[in-house]
């Protein structure tokens, strides 16, 4: 295989095939993959599919703790895992920037092997097209993904009076350090992403019987974006102690030196949960005993003191309102 | 001590909260203190300061936001710099966002021009090295905070012989704006919270005239909760006292003096204008910074005055920003906040920058404040 | 605009630059602008990519001793939260 992807590895033709065999074939192995007909033939254990797509940008491709690959996979069984839905199959396409280094590629796609063995996902049916220089910014993935829900009625109409706030882990880790990677900042830490797969955490809590009113990962916008979606959706007041909500010190550094507010920084891979507050301890106990969730606090709950509105308890005794993120705040963060 | 000492340390609960019983306990009498700088108005809006202390301690928003108070002809000049074919142009933070009468740089950017967000003016002579065939204009703005950098990039663009690297100064001065808050007679101001980073720079001799002129306390203070609230105790004492002079709150990075080293900086490279526009004020005499003469092969008012459109523009008629700024008036009595003014939609100089007075009471604000409404 | 931060510098190098640490974060700033002599586990307050001076690490803890003694007198009923004049003028 040649060291840089060339337009003829999209062009269809034998060095597509090859491509599709030397690499992809060979870390994404599954039987219904390796038919390579025209679309996957599947069967489903349910009819009650969740079904979700989502498109990777991010920029740059490879940063700590992971690269688009793995986001791509994280991101995508996370949305159906949100809906409590076991992620069964994605559908996975690539595109790819003439002169892209075949190392490179091959480095995202064996990430992307591993993320999916976390959640026993599988790719089943793909695509790769190959755009001259400028036509991407080096590598761009489209995913689309199913799942059979076992946990139905999560809904951001649910939220009630009573109810608590859970967070899974630190905010804004994945944010904070895409940002920090950006050349132009040239910051330097050892700031990590947050990338993870949640099913195993979301299926764990399914199985132990805990109610779940409302779930969502907190991605672009991050948690203050979640909090006002659900305040706005069920129209109810989300009172959070700010003491309370989980922030590594290097995402505090980051936010003091560049101006930022870590609820407004993307996350990709926590999740916030809306529970009755007799369910609480359970998830939470639940919840320590995977890595990917062990930070996990409770960190508000819901009442009816203000509609549609967040509001932010502070640890010197004064209070103000988190408003949604706006604006221009970090582009192609995922 | 570690730095995060020096942040925290100065943002423990338990001394905010007996600093306020104290201010609680020796105040006698409303005081309304201006908070110069956006940087300060940014801390009592985030830690909610006006929430834990006492009623008749209140905080009014002074113009010391450099993005904020930049007219609208001047932005104008940005876009029209920004629009020269083979022109890079390069500012600092808020600028990109604020809109001019017609457009603003981002979305100029959007449009294909190369406008750069830069967060250290020395990169300027990187980008000018790399693209030796394009004119590369530095739009420099902020107050004394910042002047010092451009003088320093000034330096390197000689040391470095660069004949591509222009630039477009805004900036700004302290107490001659405060000198016009003042001078009408009419602010309702008692005293002052002096800008910390500002002073850091100056040192807080340059405080002194306006205390005895005005008789008004002015308190030097840090950027974090604690200072703030230490500095407002201070005041409360001075005004107990009947005194009225400069007090130094930030005493571990301000003197009187300042950093000597910057100032001969600023001073070989620039000289004060004497008259200079600000948005909601008004013309304000000596306030503001020019390249001195023999710097004028660098300088993009000169160089490129014939792109630069001269009509001088207000702003509507319904923005208070003016009395904001002079204590007067609060964002929230303005008619058109919340509702045609908004950050992402700006009308006056006081809801366009994360410092203006009405976009730290957008943002941070809407809770718990007299006259709010959710 | 102003926003600045106290951060710790851990290296300086031949053409005056310091890696400056910021509750883990590096970064390089000039210290162009500072006169006197920078020492490693120096404090500065850096502003766009710039060092503007030392931060006294002594006058910090005064200030951070004169917080405890007022909470401490906080604490032992010294300050009433209740008390204090509420008239205004």
């Amino acid at each position: 295989m040649s060291k840089k992807i060339l337009l003829s590895h999209g062009g269809g033709g034998e060095e597509t095939q090859n491509l599709i065999k030397e690499l992809f074939f060979k870390h994404f192995d599954n039987e219904i993959l390796l038919r390579m007909e025209d679309a996957a033939s599947l069967v489903m254990e349910s009819t009650k599919i969740a079904f979700t797509t989502d498109s990777f940008v991010v920029s740059p491709l490879f940063f700590k703790g992971g690269n688009i690959g793995k986001l791509a996979i994280a991101g995508t069984v996370n949305d159906l895992s949100m809906m409590g839905a076991k992620p069964k199959y994605l559908t996975c396409s690539f595109m790819i920037e003439e002169g892209f280094e075949y190392a490179k590629l091959e480095e995202i796609v064996i990430s992307m092997r591993d993320e999916m063995a976390k959640s026993g996902v599988k790719i089943v049916a793909g695509d790769t097209k190959v755009v001259p220089r400028g036509g991407v910014d080096g590598l761009f993935i489209n995913t689309a993904g199913i799942g059979e829900i076992q946990y139905e009625g999560i809904s951001a109409h649910n939220l009630a009076e009573g109810d608590v706030i859970i967070v899974s882990n630190e905010v804004g880790n994945h944010g904070a350090c895409i940002l920090a990677t950006r050349e132009e900042i040239e910051l330097e830490s050892d700031l990590q992403t947050d990338c993870a797969s949640l099913w195993k955490p979301v299926e764990a809590l399914i199985n132990a019987g805990v109610k779940i009113h409302a779930l969502r990962d907190a991605t672009r916008g991050g948690l203050s974006a979640v909090l006002n979606e659900w305040a706005e959706t069920s129209k109810v007041c989300i009172e959070v102690d700010e003491a309370k909500i989980p922030v590594a010190q290097e995402v505090k550094g980051v936010c003091e030196l560049l101006g930022f507010e870590p609820y407004e920084f993307a996350n990709e891979g926590t999740m916030v949960i809306c529970l009755p507050q007799s369910e609480a301890q359970k998830a939470l106990d639940v919840l320590q005993r995977f890595p990917e969730t062990t930070k996990c606090a409770l960190i508000g709950k819901v009442t009816t003191a203000f509609t549609c509105k967040v509001v932010l308890h502070t640890p010197w005794g004064s209070e103000r309102f988190l408003e949604p993120p706006k604006g221009e705040l970090l582009p192609r963060i995922c | 001590m570690s730095e995060v000492d020096l942040i925290e340390g100065f943002r423990d609960p338990e001394h905010m909260k007996a600093l306020a019983a104290l201010i609680k306990k020796e105040c006698k009498s409303k005081i309304n203190i201006m908070e110069v700088c956006g940087g300060h108005t940014h801390t009592i809006m985030k830690f909610g300061l006006s929430q834990i202390l006492p009623e008749f301690i209140e905080f009014v928003h002074g113009p010391g936001c450099p993005v904020c108070i930049m007219p609208k002809e001047r932005i104008d000049h940005a876009i029209a710099l920004a629009s020269m074919p083979n022109t890079i142009l390069a500012t600092l933070g808020d600028m990109i966002r604020v809109p001019g009468s017609k457009t603003s740089l981002q979305k100029l950017r959007a449009e294909g021009k190369d406008i750069r967000s830069l967060y250290s003016p020395l990169d300027v002579i990187k980008i000018a090295q790399e693209n030796p065939d394009k004119n590369v204009v530095f739009f420099a703005i902020g107050f004394e905070t910042t002047t010092p950098m451009s003088a320093v990039l000034m330096q390197h663009t000689i040391e470095n012989k660069l004949t591509n690297v222009f630039f477009h100064i805004n900036h700004v001065t302290v107490p001659e704006a405060v000198e016009a808050i003042m001078g009408d007679g009419n602010a309702l101001i008692d005293a002052f919270l002096g800008p910390s980073h500002v002073s850091v720079i100056t040192g807080y001799k340059i405080y002194e005239p306006i205390a005895e002129k005005y008789h008004t306390p002015i308190v030097v203070a840090g950027f974090e909760p604690t200072d703030v609230m230490e500095s407002v105790l201070r005041i409360v004492r001075q005004v107990n006292e009947g005194k009225s002079v400069v007090d130094n709150e930030y005493a571990r990075a301000v003197s009187r003096e300042g950093n000597l080293k910057a100032q001969a900086l600023v001073n070989t490279y620039f000289e004060k204008r004497t008259h200079f526009r600000w948005r909601g004020i008004g013309d304000i005499p000596n306030s503001a910074l020019k390249l001195r003469a023999e710097y004028a092969a660098f300088d993009a008012e000169i160089v490129f005055d014939d792109v630069l459109p001269k009509t001088e523009l207000n702003d509507h008629k319904l923005c208070i920003c003016g009395d904001i700024l002079k204590g007067r008036a609060k964002p929230f009595d303005c008619k058109v906040f919340g509702k045609a003014c908004t950050p992402t939609n700006p009308m006056g100089s006081c809801m366009v920058s994360s410092e203006g007075a009405c976009s730290a009471y957008f943002k941070y604000g809407k809770l718990n404040l007299k006259g709010a409404r959710a | 605009m102003c926003l600045s931060i106290p951060s710790k510098v851990i290296e300086i190098d031949e053409n005056n630059y310091a890696t400056v640490d910021t509750m883990g974060v590096k970064r390089k700033v000039t210290l162009d602008l500072i006169a006197e002599k920078v020492n490693i586990g120096d404090y500065v307050l850096i502003h766009v990519g710039f060092a503007m001076n030392k931060i006294s690490k002594e006058h910090a803890e005064d200030s951070i001793a004169a917080y405890n003694e007022i909470a401490e007198a906080m604490q032992n009923g010294e300050i009433s939260e209740e008390e204090g004049n509420n008239n205004y003028v």
